[in-house]
């Protein structure tokens, strides 16, 4: 908060800190482990505070979470590269979620969709939830994840699809 | 059966990011459709899961604690809680000033305090119409002149009569200023002493005279018509009320 004058810093408290929900739990369903979420939620409000004399007002909460979202990747590229760069395949992931053990400890539907969301990839995952959890437009996902409205909507078919399909997997307790 | 056309349009749609001319489109091609029809159901029953399941999470209390330390670590902390307090003091003086500017405002209306403070004003004027120098009026025994004087200067039509009669000749008027605005004033003389009755408009009912004195000067407040009265003088109070009977009944 060095860099910023008092009015900088009343901006700031009023306009991003109220996001500190949304940059954790973005950053949650990203990182899927809560105390690594923590870490990096912390990490991005920082950086939002260095950063914040480049925002010029608009959305604070796109604009945060576009922060929350880089810090979370760049985390992933150093931690756990293999997140990464592993693309997407639906068979394994759903192979690698519905064994026999991971469907006994998903009892409940809360585990379930949990178990289901983490299976996808990364940038599946993130727009199922700022869509569906945080009720973010198309426009705001698109300011966040960097990639244009349409693909937004061509992504989301395809991240609905695969959890669906993760979803009807798991509960028919049959890998395929 | 599957229907690659509207796939995308069916994202746009059950998220209502689809424009009107899109949204009619989809829904024609959705009255023929079967796979779109399940398909948005299927859609509908994901996001009532998801809510469902509450599966947002938010920061935890000792998360907030942990970013607010980590934001203000870098700084002295009275450089964030300075502003804060100043924010705080400065908006406990501006309660503390509208609590006094309405306590005066209270003592002024407070009935009273407001006459003493308004005996005093109209005292004041009535000595400093007693200096020699003091002479801006008209000099005059005839009630219409006076009035007619005074219509010209004022703003407000004042009652004007001379109750030479009964022991009040009036000698004249002139316009003063009290509490900031333009009052009339009548001048009277009983038994060679002058009096002042003020008069000014007020949105005020008619109340009954009240007295008091001050500076070895005796007053009688009152309000007739939307006029309110104050007469001034070192005549006894008797006759000063005496006066505001001939007034009022001639008002």
């Amino acid at each position: 908060m060095n860099d910023l004058d008092a009015e900088d810093r009343a901006r700031f408290e009023q306009l991003v800190l109220p996001h500190v929900d949304a940059a954790f739990n973005l950053a949650r369903w990203l990182l899927r482990r809560r105390t690594d979420a923590e870490d990096v939620a912390q990490e991005a409000l920082l950086r939002a505070c260095r950063f914040f004399n480049g925002f010029h007002g608009g959305d604070a909460r796109a604009w945060l979470l576009q922060i929350v979202r880089n810090t979370c990747y760049s985390w992933l590229e150093k931690n756990r590269p293999l997140e990464l760069s592993t693309e997407f395949d639906e068979e394994l992931h759903l192979q690698a979620c519905a064994t026999p053990e991971t469907l006994a400890i998903a009892g409940d539907d809360r585990r379930r969709l949990m178990l289901a969301l983490e299976t996808l990839p990364p940038r599946f995952r993130e727009i199922l939830v700022l869509r569906e959890l945080e009720g973010c437009s198309y426009k705001e996902i698109a300011a966040i994840t960097s990639i244009p409205v349409g693909t937004v909507m061509s992504s989301l078919s395809r991240a609905r699809r695969q959890l669906y399909s993760a979803l009807t997997n798991s509960s028919q307790g049959a890998c395929p | 059966m599957r229907c690659d056309f509207a796939d995308s349009l069916l994202q746009g749609y059950f998220d209502g990011e689809l424009s009107g001319r899109r949204t009619a489109e989809f829904e024609r091609h959705l009255r023929h459709c079967d796979h779109c029809g399940t398909e948005l159901v299927d859609l509908e029953l994901l996001r009532d899961r998801l809510q469902l399941a509450q599966m947002y999470e938010p920061a935890t209390a000792s998360l907030r604690r942990r970013i607010n330390a980590a934001l203000y670590a870098t700084a002295p902390t009275t450089a964030v809680s300075q502003p804060l307090l100043w924010h705080w003091m400065a908006a406990a003086a501006a309660v503390l000033f509208v609590a006094l500017l309405l306590g005066r405002v209270g003592l002024r209306l407070d009935g009273d305090d407001y006459q003493d403070e308004l005996a005093g004003e109209i005292v004041d004027a009535h000595v400093r119409s007693l200096q020699p120098s003091h002479l801006s009026g008209i000099a005059s025994h005839d009630a219409r002149v006076v009035k007619g004087w005074l219509d010209e200067k004022g703003t407000f039509a004042v009652p004007v009569r001379d109750f030479a009669d009964d022991g009040f000749a009036l000698k004249g008027g002139r316009v003063d200023v009290i509490e900031g605005r333009a009052v009339a004033v009548l001048v009277y003389e009983r038994s060679g002493r002058p009096i002042n009755v003020f008069i000014w408009p007020t949105r005020e009912r008619d109340s009954p005279p009240r007295a008091g004195s001050r500076q070895s000067f005796q007053w009688v407040d009152w309000r007739k018509g939307k006029m309110e009265f104050c007469a001034v003088s070192d005549i006894d109070r008797v006759d000063l009320e005496h006066l505001h009977q001939l007034i009022n009944s001639s008002a």
